[in-house]
């Protein structure tokens, strides 16, 4: 733990470790969403989402309490990755469901050519 | 407490149960308008930690964009989401189990770090906002991050593309090389019509 306290948690009585927990509950509740949802592809993804937040909550807050902008820079490099990755995922559930007009994961077990 | 303090639980709680409904709702629909209330809470909590800018580009690029994305691929797709919950019994202690698992994992190292001498950079002397502190490292220190993050996001519309590009047959298509091409006796012909016997 910091021994000095930092300026913002001073300025706002807040302590890094709650915005840590906040991070953690979110990150979990994204990961028991994919075990949740196993068969709805979308719901997945925005577990995958979900988690991503949790991350970026957890850059920033370091950030904020280490006054070091490098961990804003990170969460903005994530928050680039995370939409890109939510556009090639939705494209392809889009193409699997024109090719097979369902989009259940369990049926996605072969590969062809 | 303090005002800062009522609006962390405030925005940390809506987070944490919107992000809830997200996983549990029946209808993917509302899954995705809690997923853009978690946003915006989330945005709130970056507002609450001094990080302005990272909180309109939350709104301004999940909430403007991947979420509606994701709202047009759950509508235009005609789902059977009741047969896609089907097997959600079976897989609820699995995940019940590694969630509980990985919370406990979490919560013991939010408790138990420590950060390391030195982490804790000084206070700059002179204040600037949060946007023009980004950016003042952002196009100098970490350009080439900059430039990645273009990249993935060029190669990402690229491939977004050529995945969802079809030419169905049969379907109308416009041909302009084609039509700037044509010529006149492509279209019209003269005929020289012989009195009394019309054109066959």
């Amino acid at each position: 733990m910091p021994t000095t306290i930092s300026p913002i948690e001073a300025a706002t009585g807040i302590a890094l470790q709650q915005y840590l927990t906040v991070a953690a509950i979110l990150f979990t509740l994204g990961a028991f969403g994919i075990f949740l949802n196993r068969k709805n592809v979308i719901i997945i993804l925005m577990s995958i989402e979900l988690m991503l937040l949790a991350v970026n909550i957890n850059l920033v807050a370091f950030s904020a309490y280490l006054n070091d902008i490098t961990g804003q820079i990170y969460a903005l490099i994530v928050l680039t990755v995370a939409a890109a990755e939510a556009a090639i995922g939705l494209a392809i559930i889009v193409i699997y469901y024109r090719n097979r007009g369902s989009i259940a994961v369990d049926d996605i077990n072969s590969m062809r050519g | 407490m303090t005002i800062a303090g009522f609006f962390f639980y405030l925005f940390s709680t809506v987070l944490l149960s919107s992000g809830a409904m997200v996983i549990t709702a029946r209808n993917p629909v509302h899954s995705v308008l809690f997923l853009i209330l978690a946003f915006f809470n989330a945005a709130g909590l970056f507002v609450l930690l001094g990080a302005e800018f990272l909180a309109m580009i939350l709104v301004i690029v999940y909430v403007g964009a991947v979420a509606v994305l994701f709202l047009f691929v759950v509508m235009t797709l005609d789902i059977d989401f009741t047969e896609l919950r089907a097997g959600r019994a079976r897989y609820l202690p699995v995940g019940l189990g590694i969630g509980l698992i990985l919370l406990t994992e979490l919560i013991f190292v939010v408790g138990g770090f420590a950060v390391a001498p030195g982490a804790v950079q000084p206070i700059p002397a002179e204040q600037v906002t949060n946007a023009a502190a980004i950016g003042r490292v952002l196009y100098t220190k970490y350009v080439y991050f900059f430039e990645l993050a273009g990249g993935v996001l060029l190669v990402a519309m690229i491939g977004t593309i050529v995945l969802t590009l079809r030419h169905r047959a049969g379907a109308k298509r416009q041909n302009i090389a084609e039509q700037v091409g044509r010529r006149r006796k492509d279209a019209i012909e003269v005929v020289k019509v012989e009195t009394g016997k019309g054109i066959s």
